[in-house]
């Protein structure tokens, strides 16, 4: 590892002068499990961490329900879950909100690592790597997850749909950093899930990686988000797979063809993980398991992880 | 669950009970001291300049800028190694030019694997020392890298033994076709008439196999601290299994006196055999002796997996002729083990193992131990055995199921006895193949019904001959009547308490009276490794000599305080007293409260070797292993297992469960997930704990064990050694089982979830 400095920033505008000052390799510390390895291994020139841990902005976990009709006028909260970007994953997945609306976050953030892993790591942080691997992604993706970002320029949100850029590589700007991650609430019959294929249960990077979102009308899908990990560059959004499952049920077929589509869409490559031809077939079923597991939870029924 | 079949011994007081390891505190509290947790005045962190290339010539090593970088205090080469005093070392695997050995430690001429050490550098600390590294320039020139069998074999394969001194050792890389090859030694075993047999045969089966690289996948990585001092003295502290056997590799690398390098163990993280190798002690001390202060390396998890010994990818050929009852009639099985880089692939170990718990009558085993561009393989656990046994135990599976005979019904058909033939031409003594087999078949585990869509079960066995060797012991009586005991067998499975039980057990004495240390190399006799399953046996033996030693010394003291002959005391530990004539009795205790005054403190010693094949007892083992196969997506889900175990008699029987939970569960990595994955250029491509798959705990149910005790009577307690034999029976157990969930043969190891789909692809498309 090679000699590195260290700073607590004290506010978001403090994070914002640091990383300036600290220019190319000045680097946003959370829980620093991507982060720490890869100085160590000098994966990553790094001369200063900027800790963005002790802020308030980055470390909210809240969850709102919609304003109900019978509100009294004028009164209206932002309704949603707002994880600020610093937020561990033993307290994401800990959440009583979050595991009663965002299943999948639960499933995902519940095995990144092990336990002692998610007494520090965050979902920022996951999102911030790019990894096209990391597990939280897809299912902030099928969750509608928007990042909300600060920096020199001022504030802006990014769909986390659109966050990644290539493997390592993501929309953010120098001096810019995610402050929190927010997610719209569910459709009142609407379930959600993720799963990945790993050879061993713990402990492994995603071969591929799947989520699910569905809502329902009746027995008609009304609204539908499906992501993939580990299958391209980047984490894979599949939005005309998705559209494709609104306006019908969702019987056998229609997820056959769900299946299928994202096999196609999918664009793996063969490396020590995992060959092409097994990563789209995984991509077949584990498409076909996150749907029909959203769609349980959609009626009420539990579905264990 | 562990279940132990024998009689309930009233026999013993304390062997057969679970107290509590010496070194426990120590350890989960973090106090152990491992040898990176060594500090000493002054002392400069070293790192290791590693080759980035599988086989290339190393024409220019420039350490200036490395030199100039303000820190740096010495940068190391092969150069600075001495011209070896005995040009041929005999290594267990065989005589060896000692030059091949310097070379390996840092390359010269050539590098022979990625990760080969080309140059080392030491700094003030470990930051600067790896910045240092960096700035070395190595000029190389690239050349073809043997990659795998295949390469190393073919007619026209690049030589990586082409300086010719492999001449000075008879029979090292004889010419092939009167070419240069890449064969380091081949060699056959087997008696009988092999035509004849398969010619009586009512069905021949001939199979191929294969089985990946593996690492041990020990957690402490190797590392070693060095003090050179002024006088020409040397010390290291050392991760090792054996600090004898570190002491004479350095010593015939340095061209040191034994006398002039002592080596302290330290505690130790895992080694399972390959720890035994030098690969930074020599390097520290070089470095130390250039600048004069003490110099510290260690590895990295990448150095450990992709510069230290795994064990040999491996590929075999077999053919079974038998009866139409399933008596075995011929068997002649061809060995081709990679050695890596260097000659030495554990192929003898997996030849004399394959057939080992059968008696068949006409059978040939050929070994053939094969260079290429991969680190030196070092022993794992049972050396060769899994490889070896693994294509026996598939193929008799496929026999039974051809013959529709019962798995383990068949084996005991076959099952070798006291007096039967070994491959290697010595005599089974008196083991307990037929009891383990018999244990098997009427536990309840595979009395029951697999019940599911894509579950199956599978069984197999293994045998492990074990080992002897020369052990030391002493014991110092205070005189309190606690009793401290010293022996030379670094402790990596319990040994300090498993030996204090037995000397315990000797005196008559408590546990809990007996202090157990590991010695080095300046205050313990001569004791071979902590391996080959021989330290509870051998070292065992020696502390109960040491104890015999103790009880005389006592007579003897007993008959001056008494005023009486020698012979008219006996020490009885039953009641743990010296007994004389008239009734007269001095418990133990009380003797040693006496020793001051009445002569002077005593101690017991004891160095024994045991080299005799009847008497160091081999073992065998028996798995039985349920499995689900998800076919969607390849992976496989060990949903029960048990395995049974001859394991003589159980000292500390919670010990003797771990070994055998631990050999399991190393072997169901062997079978499931576990591989050095490499490219054609001889890159390790997943050279992380994060991708080279070790099962973790959530992968695996409790693996339940049967002790099945039948003493040794080679040893005073009964004692065979249990740690390696568990680690062979999973490759052939889950593969059978594999077969029986879902109907495909696993012929290459590991069955990762992409074997499972193309077999599964293969048998859809086959239908
Ligand atoms: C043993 C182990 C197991 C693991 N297992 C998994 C796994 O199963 N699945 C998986 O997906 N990952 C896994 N990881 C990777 C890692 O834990 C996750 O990616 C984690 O979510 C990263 O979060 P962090 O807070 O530790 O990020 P850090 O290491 O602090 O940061 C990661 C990167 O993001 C940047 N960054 C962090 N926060 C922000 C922010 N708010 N704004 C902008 N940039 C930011 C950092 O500068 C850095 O470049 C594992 C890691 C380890 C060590």
């Amino acid at each position: 590892m090679q000699a590195l400095k260290y700073a607590r920033a004290a506010s978001v505008d403090d994070a914002i002068r640091l990383l300036r000052d600290g220019g190319e390799a000045a680097r946003v510390l959370a829980g620093g499990t991507d982060l720490i390895v890869q100085a160590r291994e000098r994966r990553r020139e790094v001369h200063l961490l900027v800790d963005i841990k002790r802020l308030a902005e980055t470390m909210v976990l809240a969850y709102h329900a919609p304003t109900p009709p019978d509100a009294p006028p004028g009164f209206y909260i932002y309704p949603g879950l707002e994880v600020g970007a610093a937020v561990p994953l033993y307290r994401v997945y800990g959440d009583p909100d979050v595991q009663r609306h965002y299943r999948a976050l639960v499933e995902a953030s519940h095995v990144i690592g092990g336990t002692a892993i998610q007494g520090r790591a965050t979902l920022g942080g996951n999102l911030a790597n790019a990894s096209p691997a990391a597990d939280s992604i897809p299912a902030m993706m099928a969750l509608g997850g928007v990042a909300r970002v600060v920096g020199a320029g001022g504030t802006r949100e990014i769909p986390v749909a659109e966050f990644c850029t290539g493997p390592g590589r993501s929309a953010l700007q120098p001096t810019e950093f995610i402050v929190s991650l927010y997610f719209p609430p569910p459709a009142s019959r609407s379930g959600s899930a993720w799963e990945r294929f790993i050879p061993r249960n713990e402990m492994d990077i995603a071969v591929v990686n799947a989520a699910a979102y569905l809502a329902f009308e009746g027995d008609t899908v009304s609204e539908a988000r499906l992501a993939l990990g580990a299958v391209a560059p980047t984490p894979l959004a599949l939005p005309d797979v998705a559209a494709a499952l609104v306006g019908r049920p969702l019987d056998d077929a229609a997820i056959d063809r769900a299946s299928a589509a994202a096999s196609a869409a999918a664009r793996p490559i063969s490396d020590m993980r995992g060959t092409e031809a097994q990563r789209r077939r995984l991509v077949g079923v584990l498409v076909g398991r996150v749907l029909r597991k959203a769609a349980a939870r959609a009626r009420g029924e539990e579905v264990p992880a | 669950m562990t279940t132990t079949e024998s009689a309930p011994s009233t026999e013993y007081r304390v062997i057969g009970t679970n107290p509590v390891r010496p070194d426990g505190v120590d350890k989960v509290t973090g106090r152990a001291v491992y040898g990176a947790d060594v500090r000493l005045p002054g002392m400069l962190y070293g790192k290791v300049l590693r080759s980035p290339h599988a086989h290339a010539l190393v024409k220019r090593v420039d350490a200036s800028k490395a030199l100039a970088l303000p820190g740096v205090h010495a940068v190391l080469t092969n150069a600075d190694f001495p011209e070896p005093l005995e040009p041929v070392m005999q290594t267990v695997r065989g005589p060896q030019p000692t030059r091949w050995d310097t070379e390996r430690i840092l390359a010269g001429r050539k590098v022979l694997f990625r990760g080969h050490p080309v140059a080392a550098v030491c700094a003030t600390d470990p930051h600067v020392a790896e910045d240092a590294a960096a700035l070395i320039e190595v000029e190389y020139e690239v050349l073809q890298a043997v990659a795998t069998l295949d390469d190393a074999l073919a007619p026209d394969a690049p030589i990586l033994h082409d300086d010719g001194l492999a001449s000075l050792v008879d029979g090292l890389f004889d010419p092939v076709d009167g070419k240069p090859s890449n064969i380091a030694r081949q060699f056959t075993l087997g008696f009988g008439d092999l035509e004849a047999g398969f010619a009586q045969a009512d069905i021949v089966l001939e199979r191929q196999y294969e089985t990946a690289m593996y690492h041990q996948g020990y957690i402490e990585p190797h590392n070693a601290t060095a003090v050179w001092n002024r006088d020409g003295k040397v010390t290291i502290w050392t991760s090792t299994q054996g600090a004898f056997g570190i002491r004479q590799n350095v010593a015939r690398v340095l061209n040191l006196p034994l006398g002039d390098l002592r080596v302290i163990p330290a505690e130790i993280g895992g080694g399972f055999g390959a720890k035994n190798v030098v690969y930074l002690e020599p390097i520290a001390a070089l470095l130390s002796r250039k600048t004069g202060r003490p110099v510290q390396l260690t590895m990295n998890r990448t150095e450990v997996l992709e510069a230290t010994g795994p064990t040999s990818g491996t590929r075999s050929w077999i053919k079974v002729g038998a009866t139409k009852e399933g008596k075995l009639l011929a068997a002649d099985v061809r060995l081709e083990f990679e050695a890596g880089a260097y000659p030495g692939s554990p192929v003898a170990g997996g030849a004399r193992c394959a057939l080992g718990p059968y008696v068949v009558p006409n059978q040939r085993v050929v070994g053939l131990d094969v260079v290429l561009n991969r680190p030196k393989t070092a022993a794992y656990r049972a050396p060769g055995a899994p490889a070896g046994e693994f294509p026996v135990e598939s193929i008799l599976d496929e026999l039974a199921e051809q013959l529709d005979i019962d798995p383990m019904e068949l084996r005991l058909r076959n099952c070798t006895a006291l007096g039967m033939p070994r491959s290697d031409g010595a005599v089974q003594g008196n083991i307990g193949a037929r009891e383990v087999m018999q244990a098997v078949i009427s536990h309840p585990h595979y009395r029951s019904e697999t019940v599911g869509a894509d579950i199956g079960r599978g069984v197999a066995m293994g045998f492990w001959q074990n080992g002897g060797g020369e052990s030391s012991a002493y014991a110092m009586v205070h005189a309190d009547g606690r009793v401290t005991l010293v022996t030379g067998s670094v402790d990596i499975g319990g040994q300090r308490a498993a030996l204090a039980m037995q000397f315990a057990e000797a005196m008559g004495i408590a546990y809990e009276d007996i202090n157990s240390l590991v010695g080095d190399t300046d205050t313990i006799g001569f004791t071979g490794n902590t391996g080959g399953s021989r330290t509870t046996f051998a070292t065992g033996w020696a502390v109960y000599q040491a104890a015999m030693d103790v009880r005389e010394q006592l007579e003897q003291r007993a008959a001056r305080i008494w005023e009486c002959a020698a012979d008219e005391v006996a020490y009885d530990p039953s009641d743990a007293a010296l007994h004389g004539p008239d009734g007269k009795v001095m418990t133990f205790k009380e003797a040693a409260r006496r020793l001051p005054g009445t002569g002077g403190m005593i101690q017991g010693q004891a160095d024994i070797v045991s080299t005799n094949v009847g008497k160091v007892g081999a073992c065998f083992g028996a798995h039985i292993a349920d499995v689900h196969v998800d076919r969607e997506t390849g992976k496989v889900t060990v949903l029960r297992y048990t395995a049974v175990q001859d394991v003589g008699k159980a000292i500390h029987p919670a010990y003797v469960e771990g070994q055998i939970q631990g050999g399991a569960v190393q072997g169901i990595g062997m079978a499931l997930n576990e591989e050095y994955v490499y490219d054609s250029n001889g890159r390790m491509l997943n050279a992380s704990f994060l991708d080279y798959r070790m099962p973790v705990a959530n992968d695996l149910p409790m693996i339940d064990t049967v002790l099945v005790e039948v003493p040794n009577p080679g040893h005073p307690y009964g004692v065979r050694g249990v740690g390696e034999v568990p680690i062979i029976p999973p490759l052939g157990a889950i593969a059978n089982a594999i077969h029986d969930a879902i109907g495909v043969r696993v012929t290459s190891l590991p069955a990762s979830p992409r074997v499972i789909l193309e077999l599964l692809d293969e048998q859809a498309g086959g239908a």
